[in-house]
Order: structure tokens, then C-alpha cells, then sequence
């Protein structure tokens, strides 16, 4: 093939493409407008007029509908952020354990993985808050002086308040998503050629510096991938926060559908919110993944 | 992944959504009358909550029992005559506007509070027939918190169902107190309940009835009072979509045809002897009118005329309704107080049949 016709080739796909795109648009919009749904956006700067338990940012009745969706949406990256962290520590250091000489460990994280990862996540958040949390009796599960104090309104830390509601989501997802970032640890630890550990026993490498000097930096492109779409399904799987009562974004969306009636724009913006936030972890991932790369050659 | 890489699956992305939107939007048929549809689907879909017993609850035989279903089933007898071609649907409270909207269901009985935005075309856009049940917002605490009034509540947990007119309500009130609390809030009236009993919050809020029949579930009831303060007026009624008009109608008088059975004595029991006294006393205009041997009322709203008797024998008349779900005898005992008829001092009346 010539590149004219290449070149043509592509133009004439583009505009089928775009065409199709315009035709749908436009059947969405007239079945809106039939089923006399149709499409605004105005309800947004209007008062939101429920409460909220939970807001980093100040928040009261009054204000718009607007704000209550960035408020939910702040407490969604929140959890997330925080769900995040705390679930690379745990299923690293899982991971490792998972491929350590250790045979104790490596049976009982193995169990672990297994039991977490078969296990519907719904039922592990309702389990964490309901059976956890909300069955602590006497109030109080754990108090050591000022430092810790676990009861049945949450986890107080150094005076860090964290609700119920909060620490059991930010628990069912960490430990979750754990199971299956060990997994990814364990499968790129085992992609490094055995040639490599048998290489820096012979060099007289102790087992310890072997491990974390050749092993792991070989081992680090293969987690990346892996680990980009667990943090994506961390993100989308804190929208279960709804069943423990958790203020995210999805359930003060879902407030308002029911308040407002405007069930599409608020899907779509739902649907952009994390759009918008998985885009940037994957940025965000994009970026490490390009450094490890540059610093591997 | 650069950002043309990213642009392009945005692209791609954006394109596969709207395909599925149409999808969804489009199974609406257009220029048929959604009771003509029922009609020859020969089968009516119902959207109800399934979780409140009392009112519709799935009993231990995997059927619907409650208000809200029979009320289905009075339509299904006056829409197509035979009150077992129901379809259930269990909704959540966020889901059910929108179930009616795209056409996902027929119509809903689900304790929805008959509300200005609901009912007009500027807000969900649906219509409501008339209340099947007068409740009111209330509040129950556990007897040992020693919480006997509203006031007593500042700055206390409260739990509350999420997307609800509840919600709402709690925090005019509350507001127009200036009294501070914190609401935690659930999707599920289950989550609700079992957060208060947890102890998670000092009180749980929703409708008076609901509190009674979540109630009646406890271990100890008698330790859980409701307090005597009403937060909100909650007319309960079913809805249909605000653009069919002929399906409104003949819900409306379905309702109706509920209360006027129960106003003029007609029963399960007594409704052929009824029909039969109708028959033969041609002086008894009224009741042959109701009973669809006169005046042809039925086909003016699209049912056939003796629809009012198909409904009676299905369900019984309101009263009967009422007994079967919620009165003395049954599982969730509610005192019928303004779900009387008004000729006993409640709020259920008829217009005439004429």
C-alpha cells in the first residue's frame, strides 16, 4: 500500500469513528429528552441540605450540591491514599515472607492470600465493621494510655481521630488488596532467573544483601504493571465504603439522586470522578515505572 | 503511556459508555400506553423494597408479603384481572426513581413519601395514587440511654437510612433546633438497625411504622422506646411515571375502589353476595355503579368494568389489607390511629364513583 492511500485510509476510519461517537451522542440525548429525563446540570449550586459526618474541609447544610460532591470525594481519596500505603507495606512484606526460606511463614501467608483473596470483599468490610468494630461491648477494645485507644467509635491515635466507619474501610481494603499485591511481589520475585540467586551465593553475597542488592532491583519492573491495576482496583473497590457507612463520593451521590432525581449527571460525574483519579495514579505509576527503567540502564 | 495513548483510550472509552446509555435508553416502546402494555405483557412489574416487614418482606415460603404487595396485587387484579401475574422487584431507595423513568418496572409501592419534587415534572417527574399509608418520622433510643426527648439527642450519633426523605427531615429538624448530632448513614434500613443495636449510635431514625416493625424483630423490645416526638409528615403512596396519565388513573381508582369497599361493608367474604344483591335490586344505583353493572366506569380508565370486584376478591377492601399486615394479629402490630377511614376519625376517604 502506497502512504497516500495509507494516509486516506486512516482519515476515512476517523470519521467513521467520529461519526459512530455522534450518532450515539446524539440517540442518548434524544432519549433523554423523550424519556423526559433530560440533561442539567443546574441542581448543582443548589443547597445540598443534608449532613455529613465526616468532612476534611468545612462542610454545613447550606452549602451546594457541588461542594457535598467534592467533600465525598475528598474523603474517597482519603481512604484511598491511605488504603494505598497501608496495603503496599502489608502485601510486601507478605510477599516476601510468601518466597522466604521460612517454611512457618510461608504456610501461613499462603493460607492468608488464599482466605482474603477467595473471599468477596462486601463481606470482608461488612465483616470488619459490623462483627469488628460495632461488636466492641464495653466500649472500649484496647486502651493504652494516651497512645491507642480501639473501641467501638473508632481508632484514636496520638489524638488522630479515625471513625468506625472510616478504620474498618481503610482495614477491609488495606488487607484486601494486600493478598493480591503479595501476589504480584511473589510473581516478580520469581521472574528473576534462578541463575541470579545461584550467582550471588557463589560471589559469597550474604542471603540478606543477595535478596534486597540484586534480587529486588531485577524484580522491580515486573511489579509495576501489577501493581498499577491493583492501586486501580483499590480506587474503584473503595466505593464499597456505602455499606459501612462511610461518607465517599458514591454514597453522597447516592443522596443526592434520590434528593434530586438526577440520576445520569450524577453517574457521569461518579464515572469522571475516578476517571480523573485512576488516570493519575496511572500517571503517577507511569512515572516510577520510567524511572526504574532509566535507572536500570 | 503518553497522553496521545491516553486521549485515544479516553476516546474509545467515552464511545463504548454512550453505547451502553443507548442501550439502556432506548428499550422504552414508544406511542403505547404503559397500561396497554401491561396489559399484553400480561404481567405487572412492581417495584417494592422487600426488607420491611409489615409492609414487604419475603416470607420464609420465598413470597412477598406485606401492604406494599398486596397493593400490587389490587392493581394487578384491576389492570389485568389476575392479582398473582406480578413480577416483584426488590429496589433500594436510590434505585427506585429511576427504575420507573427507563421503564425497568410499571410502578412502585415501596413507602415512598409523597412529596412536592417527586411528584412534579421538574423534580423525579413521576405520579403518586393515593396515600395507602399515613406515617410520620420518628426516632426510637434504647430505654437505658435515659434519652426521652429530641433535645436529648445533641451531639449524639444518630443512624439514618441514606437517600431517603429521612435523612432530610432529621436535619431540618435538628437545624431548626440548632441542636449538633452526627449522622451516620447507611443505604440498607438492615445496616441501620444493625449499626443502632451495635451500639454505633445512641438513636436510629426513620418512619414511625418502619421503627415498629424493625422493633418487632428485636431480641428484647421492650427494651427500645420510640419517642413520642413526630419529625415529619410521611404520606406513603405508590407511583407510576408522570407521563402516563391512563396507568395513574387506574391506580388512582384502584386505591379508591380499596377504600370505598371499606366504607360501604364490602368484604372478600361478602362480595358475591354483594354482587348478586347488585343484580338484583336495579334500585341500588350506587353499588351497582361500584360493582361495574351500571355505568361502565371501568373502561373510562382503560380496566373492565367490574374491576373493583376482581380487586375485592383478590386482596379484600383496605381494612382487610391493613389487618392482614399490620393489625393486632399479625407480625408487626401497628395501631391504624389515621389510617382509619374518616367516618372513624382517620384520613382515608373516597371520592364518588360516579
Amino acid at each position: 500500500m502506497s502512504k497516500n492511500k495509507k494516509i486516506f485510509f486512516q482519515i476515512v476510519l476517523m470519521f467513521a469513528l467520529l461519526g459512530f461517537t455522534g450518532i450515539l451522542i446524539n440517540n442518548l440525548i434524544i432519549n433523554l429528552t423523550r424519556t423526559d429525563i433530560g440533561f442539567k446540570f443546574n441542581w448543582l449550586i443548589k443547597p445540598a441540605s443534608f449532613s455529613l459526618a465526616e468532612h476534611s474541609l468545612p462542610y454545613s447544610p447550606s452549602d451546594s450540591y457541588a461542594w457535598a460532591l467534592f467533600i465525598g470525594w475528598i474523603n474517597s481519596l482519603k481512604v484511598i491514599i491511605s488504603s494505598l500505603i497501608l496495603a503496599t507495606c502489608i502485601g510486601t512484606l507478605i510477599g516476601f515472607l510468601r518466597v522466604g526460606k521460612n517454611s512457618f511463614f510461608r504456610i501461613t501467608t499462603a493460607g492468608f492470600i488464599t482466605i482474603v483473596r477467595q473471599t468477596p470483599l462486601l463481606i470482608q468490610l461488612m465483616c470488619w465493621y459490623f462483627v469488628g468494630f460495632l461488636s466492641i461491648r464495653n466500649n472500649t477494645f484496647l486502651n493504652i494510655r494516651n497512645i491507642l485507644n480501639i473501641s467501638n467509635k473508632g481508632i484514636e491515635f496520638f489524638g488522630l481521630y479515625l471513625s468506625s466507619e472510616f478504620s474498618a474501610l481503610l482495614l477491609g481494603l488495606s488487607i484486601f488488596s494486600s493478598a493480591f499485591i503479595a501476589e504480584v511481589i511473589r510473581g516478580g520475585i520469581q521472574s528473576v532467573p534462578l541463575g541470579q540467586w545461584e550467582a550471588y551465593r557463589s560471589l559469597g553475597i550474604s542471603e540478606k544483601q543477595g535478596f534486597f542488592k540484586i534480587i529486588i532491583p531485577q524484580a522491580l519492573p515486573a511489579f509495576i504493571p501489577g501493581l498499577t491495576s491493583q492501586y486501580l482496583n483499590l480506587a474503584k473497590n473503595s466505593t464499597l465504603a456505602i455499606a459501612v457507612g462511610y461518607s465517599d463520593i458514591y454514597a453522597i451521590n447516592d443522596t443526592i439522586i434520590n434528593q434530586t432525581g438526577r440520576a445520569i449527571e450524577c453517574f457521569i460525574i461518579l464515572l469522571f470522578s475516578f476517571l480523573i483519579l485512576n488516570l493519575l495514579i496511572t500517571k503517577v505509576m507511569g512515572i516510577i515505572d520510567k524511572s526504574i527503567m532509566r535507572s536500570r540502564i | 503511556m503518553n497522553l496521545k495513548n491516553m486521549i485515544n483510550r479516553l476516546f474509545f472509552g467515552i464511545a463504548a459508555f454512550g453505547f451502553l446509555l443507548t442501550g439502556c435508553a432506548s428499550n422504552k416502546q414508544e406511542n403505547i400506553s404503559r397500561l396497554s402494555l401491561i396489559q399484553e405483557r400480561d404481567e405487572l412489574i412492581c417495584g417494592v423494597s422487600g426488607k420491611i416487614p409489615g409492609f414487604s418482606f419475603i416470607e420464609r415460603d420465598g413470597n412477598f408479603k406485606g401492604l406494599d404487595v398486596d397493593i400490587c396485587k389490587a392493581f394487578a387484579a384491576s389492570i389485568i384481572g389476575d392479582s398473582e401475574k406480578i413480577q416483584f422487584r426488590p429496589l433500594t431507595a436510590a434505585e427506585r426513581f429511576l427504575a420507573i423513568k427507563t421503564g425497568d418496572i410499571d410502578l412502585l409501592s415501596r413507602n415512598t413519601t409523597f412529596t412536592l419534587s417527586r411528584d412534579s415534572s421538574g423534580g423525579n417527574g413521576l405520579t403518586f395514587a393515593p396515600v395507602v399509608f399515613h406515617d410520620g418520622q420518628g426516632l426510637m433510643v434504647k430505654k437505658e440511654s435515659g434519652i426521652d426527648s429530641i433535645q436529648g439527642l445533641a451531639n449524639k450519633s444518630i443512624c439514618v437510612g441514606s437517600g431517603t426523605t429521612t435523612e432530610q427531615n432529621i436535619n431540618d429538624t435538628f437545624e431548626s433546633l440548632s441542636l449538633p448530632y452526627i449522622p451516620i448513614k447507611y443505604q440498607d434500613l438492615n445496616q441501620v438497625v444493625a449499626g443502632y443495636l451495635q451500639g454505633r449510635c445512641q438513636a436510629m431514625t426513620s418512619d414511625r411504622s418502619q421503627l415498629a416493625a424493625a422493633r418487632s424483630g428485636f431480641k428484647n423490645a421492650k427494651d427500645h422506646i420510640i419517642l413520642d416526638d413526630v419529625l415529619s409528615k410521611e404520606p406513603l403512596a405508590p407511583a407510576s411515571d408522570g407521563s402516563e396519565q391512563k396507568l395513574a388513573d387506574a391506580m388512582r381508582w384502584t386505591v379508591f375502589a380499596l377504600i370505598a369497599a371499606e366504607e360501604q361493608g364490602i368484604t372478600q367474604s361478602n362480595i358475591d353476595d354483594k354482587v348478586q344483591l347488585a343484580k338484583n335490586n336495579p334500585q341500588l344505583k350506587s353499588l351497582r355503579r361500584f360493582l361495574g353493572i351500571d355505568g361502565g366506569l371501568g373502561e373510562k380508565i382503560g380496566l373492565r368494568n367490574d374491576f373493583v370486584v376482581k380487586v375485592i376478591k383478590a386482596t379484600g377492601n383496605y381494612g382487610e389489607i391493613y389487618d392482614r399486615n399490620l393489625g393486632k394479629n399479625s407480625d408487626v402490630p401497628i395501631p391504624r390511629g389515621l389510617n382509619e377511614i374518616y367516618s372513624k376519625g382517620g384520613l382515608h376517604i373516597s371520592p364518588p364513583f360516579n
